[in-house]
């Protein structure tokens, strides 16, 4: 008889091995897959998962598509590890683009040098306001942070739209939802000449390798760690509960808004209704996928960036279907979550009970 | 077979990539906002694209990415459709106008089209539909069917379009029944049953009986066929939705500007423009009109239909007043296309604000 087993310890072994084993599971399938659908299934693979980082222009679109998705997974990291079940870094991003927007469209007609630091600034308080209305409420009232963090997306998502539909629609722009485009001065550095590539970029990965440090390194790591892994010893110890709630939420809500004013300001160039295809939302899973820890949200956010534009190219090259691209995509981060599970479980054969 | 399969995977994985032969057929690419399978605005393009397949063969070879959001991914995808090497891109929504342009700037030699923008280049045109033309008979219609005296309309987003073909309706609607009013709801989306279902309900509840929509999804016709009352599809043959309930729905047909700019760019005649298609052009046409309409109904409709057709009417022809007794269009005057694209007004007689 076959049964499962939680594990005393955590295994190190399965650790490493599970990635792999969900990898390989997922080539299986996709074989079988894109095989049934008469599509050369290695030449599907490589266009899925190597194209995107073929030629400099794809690295550096990859980059791009990586920067808010890494900048919202690290602050949701910080969140779950502290028991803060935070699902609100959409309507935090969001919420950076409008108030990153609102500082950008004073600087249309200026090249000052101040324009693009403030934005960012205007961005970054924007995403940290909009978090600490859930915190708030969560610290005075206890109320249930997910349900208020989601409700909170909406609302940022119908500001934005009713911003970009009247105060902050381009007058000169017949009436359609979009913003001015910002002015150059405001508009993040491009690093290279080949693809757009910008600041933003840059600052996800030091704020990634700065949110390590914290959790390492720091008193206040520490305590974010007890808190999650055991609320009472954290209050025995005397840990500010509400100053770690207040932490992790501000600094999610300051990434994520960082995010937000970084596409405006960055890729985009203005303030459309169409921001985010879910970056915050899609921050979850790469969250999750870098194991809650600053160092595996820049791998798992690299490795998304890769299937989600490798699934743009699947379309172009081969002619796949989205819905099937979608597909895989879905059965790959669901082998990969799945194997987790014998980190903390194994399966043994027994002849016990047997009746 | 297996093997080969395999050897093919290796070279590519390899990056031997197979070098241009001179005798490539020419690649058009289409981007689109939607699924191909929404039944409405993106099915249709991709219907054109077929369409534009089927009439060149072997000459061309296209391309189609859909589902691709209007923010920092357009550009991105746009661009990957010129370094794959297509020849003429049609990027079929208006949030991807300043990517398109963006690309354009980039690669001189590529053709860019970009539907219902305003934003053109050397190598970049645009091309909208008259859809004020569907929309008046569809108010036509809807006027005399009308009951309640009361039709609904289901915007997506206040913009010069969507503001036009209200008043076309509302103008429309008028002409047969002097007694009628119009309520708006919107939905600020183009595509989503949910949403599209829940405004139908809603103006079904304040006594509207026919819905004319300005969004993609079959769900206002299928709301409307619950309830027994009437709805106009867009886009796309919706009738299958809502068999009892379905008026007519104005069809979208991309492929005849779809063949003529392929054509224009192989034979190197391309020009950009602004290009306005509709009834006359075939690019809008009435689909399976309901037996089930009276005929002085069905009469009035084919009639209106050939008239916008023939040039012999237009519906934004002055005198025109707005709703606030300004006069927009003065008398003997018909807006032209530039100003067609400029309209921020509601006509006399409709009771509501655009949205700021």
């Amino acid at each position: 008889m076959i049964r499962v087993q939680a594990r005393t310890e955590p295994s190190t072994l399965m650790t490493f091995a599970s990635p792999l084993l969900a990898i390989m599971l997922t080539l299986i399938f996709g074989s079988i897959l894109f095989s049934a659908l008469d599509k050369d299934p290695i030449q599907a693979l490589h266009v899925l998962l190597v194209l995107p980082l073929s030629d400099a222009y794809n690295i550096s679109e990859m980059l791009v598509k990586m920067g808010p998705l890494l900048l919202c997974a690290v602050g949701l990291s910080l969140c779950y590890r502290a028991n803060m079940w935070n699902i609100g870094a959409e309507g935090q991003l969001l919420a950076g683009a409008l108030g990153g927007s609102a500082v950008a469209l004073m600087f249309v007609d200026s090249e000052s040098f101040m324009a693009m630091p403030l934005t960012l600034l205007g961005g970054i308080l924007s995403g940290m306001a909009w978090a600490a209305i859930p915190t708030y409420l969560k610290v005075k009232f206890n109320s249930n942070l997910i349900l208020t963090t989601i409700m909170l997306n909406y609302i940022a998502l119908y500001l934005l739209i009713w911003a970009v539909h009247g105060p902050l629609r381009d007058p000169d722009g017949f009436g359609f939802p979009e913003s001015a485009l910002f002015s150059d001065a405001t508009l993040l550095p491009v690093l290279s000449d080949s693809g757009r590539v910008h600041l933003g970029v840059v600052l996800a990965v030091l704020l990634a390798l700065f949110a390590w440090f914290i959790l390492s390194k720091t008193h206040l790591g520490f305590k974010i760690r007890v808190y999650g892994a055991d609320e009472p010893a954290a209050t025995y110890a005397g840990y500010n509960a509400k100053g770690i709630s207040w932490f992790v939420m501000l600094f999610a809500g300051a990434l994520a808004g960082l995010a937000g004013v970084s596409e405006v300001a960055g890729p985009i160039g203005q303030l459309t209704p169409n921001i985010s295809p879910g970056y915050g939302y899609s921050a979850i899973i790469v969250a999750y996928l870098g194991r809650l820890h600053p160092a595996g949200a820049i791998i798992a956010s690299v490795f998304l960036a890769i299937l989600y534009m490798g699934g743009d190219l699947a379309q172009i090259e081969m002619g796949i279907p989205i819905a099937v691209v979608g597909m895989f995509q879905g059965v790959l981060l669901f082998f990969l979550l799945a194997c987790d599970f014998f980190i903390r479980y194994r399966v043994v054969s027994s002849r016990e009970n047997m009746a | 077979m297996k093997l080969k399969s395999l050897l093919v995977g290796l070279g590519l994985l390899a990056g031997v990539g197979a070098a241009q032969a001179a005798d490539d057929p020419f690649k058009v690419g289409f981007v689109y906002v939607g699924p191909v399978g929404d039944l409405g605005w993106s099915y249709e393009h991709d219907r054109g694209r077929q369409e534009l397949e089927k009439y060149f063969g072997d000459k061309i070879e296209t391309t189609y990415v859909e589902n691709v959001p209007e923010g920092a991914d357009a550009e991105r995808v746009i661009t990957q459709l010129a370094k794959s090497g297509n020849d003429l891109i049609f990027s079929t929504s208006f949030g991807f106008m300043n990517p398109t342009l963006k690309v354009a700037k980039r690669f001189p030699k590529v053709t860019f089209e970009h539907a219902t923008g305003y934003k053109r280049s050397k190598n970049m045109g645009t091309y909208v539909l008259r859809t004020y033309e569907g929309r008046y008979v569809s108010g036509v219609a809807a006027g005399m069917l009308t009951e309640t005296n009361t039709i609904g309309y289901i915007g997506s987003f206040p913009i010069p379009e969507v503001i036009r073909d209200i008043n076309s309706s509302f103008m429309a609607a008028k002409s047969v029944n002097p007694d009628v009013t119009m309520k708006i709801v919107w939905v600020n989306s183009w595509y989503d049953p949910g949403k599209e279902t829940d405004a139908a309900n809603a103006l079904m509840d304040q006594g509207v009986d026919v819905l004319l929509q300005h969004t993609d999804s079959p769900a206002p016709l299928i709301a409307a066929e619950k309830r027994g009352k009437r709805a106009i599809g867009q886009a796309s043959d919706q009738s299958s939705f809502a068999p009892t309930a379905h008026v007519f729905s104005v069809r979208d047909d991309w492929a005849p500007y779809y063949i003529k700019v392929t054509q224009a760019v192989m034979d190197g005649t391309y020009e950009p423009s602004d290009f306005w298609g509709g009834f006359h052009e075939d690019m809008l046409s009435l689909a399976s009109i309901n037996d089930n309409l009276p005929a002085d109904v069905r009469a009035k409709i084919d009639e209106t239909y050939a008239k916008i057709k023939s040039g012999e009417f237009h519906p934004f022809t002055g005198p025109i007043k707005d709703n606030k007794g300004n006069i927009v269009v003065a008398e003997g005057h018909t807006l032209t296309d530039t100003e067609l694209a400029q309209v921020n007004w509601y006509v006399e007689g409709i009771t509501d604000e655009i949205p700021r």
